[in-house]
């Protein structure tokens, strides 16, 4: 993970795919959203999503499980080469969260974020506020998902 | 009795809970969908900003859905929701919390483009059992409407 110092805004990076799988799809919503949409495919024919559809909190935890992972795959790669890496900070929340179209059993979700503002911390001067605007394509080039979350960042000088 | 559009109006709605949240839940759920070291590893969450093992926010979301559906959404003719304009992480989720969800319905309304469904948007609250907020929604979800008052309106 990049330190404060290492974001520009406007830097984009692609954190990899995931496929919702029927089952997948229904074990997240027994658990977390049992809409009939989320748990039966006749359902969601019938409904608004036209098929078996994620719960859209699935999708939001699925861009969180690449970001994270692909946060840890770089910061592997950067302690390969010596350097001192990155423990991000906990989230204050997010906002303007949509969930533009549906997510279907079978779809592929490619998830990139892309850095939309840089702040200090008043209370915390060590950290850093990045906002950032996380999104999901589908496998046909439609947007799916988009929300811009906010997280704190070390600085690299006080760590 | 199914909830439509009419049965919401601007106030509170309701109060939900309390639901345990289990440490091995906690664990779970962070090493599916968010393997940080705080949400993993008592040692290193100790470091952490957060001072202790905390769950994910995106569980706590996740939970807060599930808290919903079975206090109201469930009996609801709820056709989904369009996202959530925004969400507040007001403090950490740790282990053996028992949740309590506050509802409040802070718009409701009849829907421009598709006139037989509405929009309400609530205003959720989740604390834990010391009254401490841990985290704060405001999401609307898209609710049909009574087909005889549509369909009066409608005429």
């Amino acid at each position: 993970m990049r330190f404060f110092e290492d974001l520009e805004i406007g830097q984009r990076r692609e954190v990899g795919s995931f496929t919702f799988t029927a089952d997948g799809i229904k074990k997240f919503a027994a658990q977390f959203d049992p809409q009939r949409f989320h748990l039966d495919e006749e359902e969601g024919r019938k409904s608004l999503f036209g098929g078996l559809a994620a719960s859209g909190w699935h999708v939001g935890s699925v861009c969180m499980k690449l970001l994270v992972t692909e946060g840890q795959r770089l910061a592997k790669e950067a302690l390969a080469r010596g350097e001192k890496i990155a423990i991000w900070g906990p989230s204050p929340g997010f906002r303007e969260l949509r969930w533009i179209r549906p997510v279907l059993a079978g779809d592929t979700i490619s998830f990139a974020s892309e850095v939309e503002s840089l702040r200090s911390s008043e209370k915390r001067p060590e950290w850093g506020i990045l906002q950032a605007r996380n999104t999901g394509t589908n496998q046909r080039g439609e947007l799916v998902f988009s929300v811009l979350a906010t997280a704190f960042v070390p600085r690299r000088s006080n760590s | 009795m199914t909830l439509t559009l009419e049965d919401f109006s601007p106030g509170h709605f309701g109060t939900y809970g309390p639901r345990r949240v289990t440490r091995e839940e906690m664990l779970a759920f962070a090493a599916e969908f968010d393997p940080q070291p705080m949400h993993l590893d008592e040692e290193a969450a100790s470091r952490s900003m957060l001072k202790g093992l905390s769950g994910s926010g995106w569980h706590l979301c996740s939970i807060m859905m599930r808290m919903m559906f079975d206090g109201y959404i469930g009996r609801t003719a709820s056709l989904g929701s369009p996202g959530v304009n925004e969400l507040r992480w007001l403090a950490p989720l740790r282990p053996g919390d028992d949740l309590t969800l506050d509802v409040e319905v802070a718009e409701a309304r009849v829907s421009r483009s598709r006139p037989e469904t509405g929009i309400v948007t609530f205003k959720g609250v989740v604390r834990n059992a010391a009254g401490v907020a841990l985290c704060e929604m405001v999401s609307p979800i898209i609710v049909r409407r009574r087909a005889d008052i549509a369909a009066k309106q409608a005429g």
